[in-house]
């Protein structure tokens, strides 16, 4: 067997991201190198939620999730139990009859696109989550969402890429990245034919220019209480919150766990890389929380994190070329659906670095879209 | 002074006065007051509040320490949660 001297590629980022795009990359027959500042999942993807959704709003952002929804539906059969992989429907719940005509428009926007949805009427509600407070006006059920443990997910990937002939070096932080070539922190400078830049949100650091920033999360999670929640709730007003320009939002979020802990989201500020925790914000989303789920109030909270989603300009992620490097490519910026986004990335990515006929229109996810 | 009569997994037993649900619990030889994630037995660690360890099912509330609570007359206590 010839060894050769160096990668062919380096992926810069074990995060689900990376892991998946190592997967794709070294199941080409790519020699693969991963290297990952601390942890694998341990920076945005510990950070996610977990909910593998299909999301409609672009055309783009439709692409792409559903794409991987698809991808990720056919290993459910193989991953790991400590993936904690299931399949869990989503509620779009309409609070009033403004937000209910949202959900008519988001079903049919889904059933023209073939994605199973159905409008639930205020009492299909209350019968569905009986613990929701009466008096909401209606919810899209979408039956093909799913839940996953990312961290986990991101293990499971890795290990599958090892597999496949992959490294992996974790405690390995990136100083700089080069054309063919990396520059670690112990000062050792890695020559391959290609970098994938998979940082997440510290996507920029190593990639001048790369419209990414910070923007920050919480998250909530209870003790077990089985069956409190049945399906994924989120309230419509997610969207508006996700778009909204001001400082910071919360919206509610709540996610049943295969362990009966609900998980609490969530909220969204931008302030550079503080990741205290904002207890006048953390406020605002538990109380947003409690008016959709009054007795969520008598439920204990274990534990209280935070993290950085990376954020872009325009909503979608960076998968493609940095034409600024020869050699250089970019899967970055999924913000807050990196989880649900990982395997069309890894897998769009690697058909685009070998040459191969995409399986997507890349054109929307090239970062030279976003170049000033 | 008088024992308190409580309910533990549907049993009716006798508490010592003053003594917290942890105490009674023990005090009736179970050890095991709750499951962990991978259905490993749990039981009062630090006795003060801290660890968590000991939560039971009181009067229909999950995840009570009773380590802190006091035993009260007719209180119903489930285990193994």
């Amino acid at each position: 067997m010839t060894r050769r001297s160096h990668p062919d590629v380096v992926v810069v980022g074990g995060g689900i991201v990376g892991a998946a795009c190592a997967w794709y990359l070294a199941a080409e027959g790519l020699a693969v190198l991963v290297l990952d500042a601390g942890f694998p999942g341990g920076g945005a993807t510990g950070a996610g939620m977990g909910h593998l959704v299909v999301m409609d709003e672009t055309e783009a952002q439709f692409a792409l999730t559903s794409y991987s929804l698809e991808l990720w539906t056919a290993l459910a059969n193989e991953l790991s139990a400590d993936c904690q992989d299931e399949p869990r429907s989503t509620l779009w719940i309409a609070a009033d009859e403004e937000e209910l005509a949202l959900v008519e428009a988001k079903a049919e926007f889904y059933h023209r696109r073939g994605v199973a949805a159905e409008v639930l009427s205020s009492s299909e509600l209350a019968g569905e989550e009986p613990e929701l407070r009466p008096g909401l006006a209606g919810a899209l059920h979408v039956p093909g969402d799913r839940v996953i443990y990312p961290p986990a997910a991101a293990r499971w990937l890795l290990d599958r890429a090892v597999e496949k002939g992959a490294a992996v070096q974790t405690d390995c932080r990136v100083e700089e990245i080069g054309s063919g070539w990396v520059r670690t922190a112990r000062g050792e400078k890695i020559s391959c034919d290609l970098v994938v830049n998979a940082a997440g949100p510290e996507a920029p650091r190593l990639t001048s220019g790369l419209p990414v920033e910070p923007r920050k999360g919480h998250l909530a999670i209870t003790e077990r209480y089985p069956e409190f929640c049945r399906h994924q709730l989120v309230e419509l007003g997610y969207l508006k919150s996700t778009h909204t320009e001001a400082a910071d939002s919360v919206a509610f979020n709540i996610q049943p766990r295969a362990t009966g802990q609900q998980l609490i989201g969530s909220s969204r500020e931008l302030v550079g890389w503080d990741l205290s925790i904002n207890r006048r914000l953390l406020a605002a989303m538990i109380r947003r929380a409690f008016d959709y789920l009054p007795r969520l109030a008598e439920l204990q909270v274990i534990r209280v994190w935070t993290g950085f989603r990376p954020a872009t300009p325009d909503g979608l992620p960076l998968i493609g070329p940095w034409p600024a490097i020869d050699g250089l490519w970019i899967a970055a910026g999924h913000e807050g659906l990196g989880i649900t986004m990982a395997l069309g990335t890894g897998r769009l990515l690697a058909e685009c670095m070998v040459g191969r006929q995409p399986s997507l229109d890349p054109a929307p996810y090239e970062p030279a879209r976003l170049e000033s | 002074m008088t024992r308190i009569p409580i309910v533990i997994d549907g049993r009716t037993v006798e508490a010592e006065p003053e003594t917290t649900v942890a105490a009674a619990l023990l005090n009736d030889g179970i050890w095991g007051f709750r499951s962990s994630v991978e259905s490993e037995p749990r039981g009062p660690v630090c006795a003060m509040g801290i660890c968590f360890e000991c939560r039971v099912t009181i009067d229909g509330i999950p995840h009570r320490r009773a380590c802190m609570e006091l035993c009260r007359p007719g209180m119903e206590i489930e285990t193994g949660g």
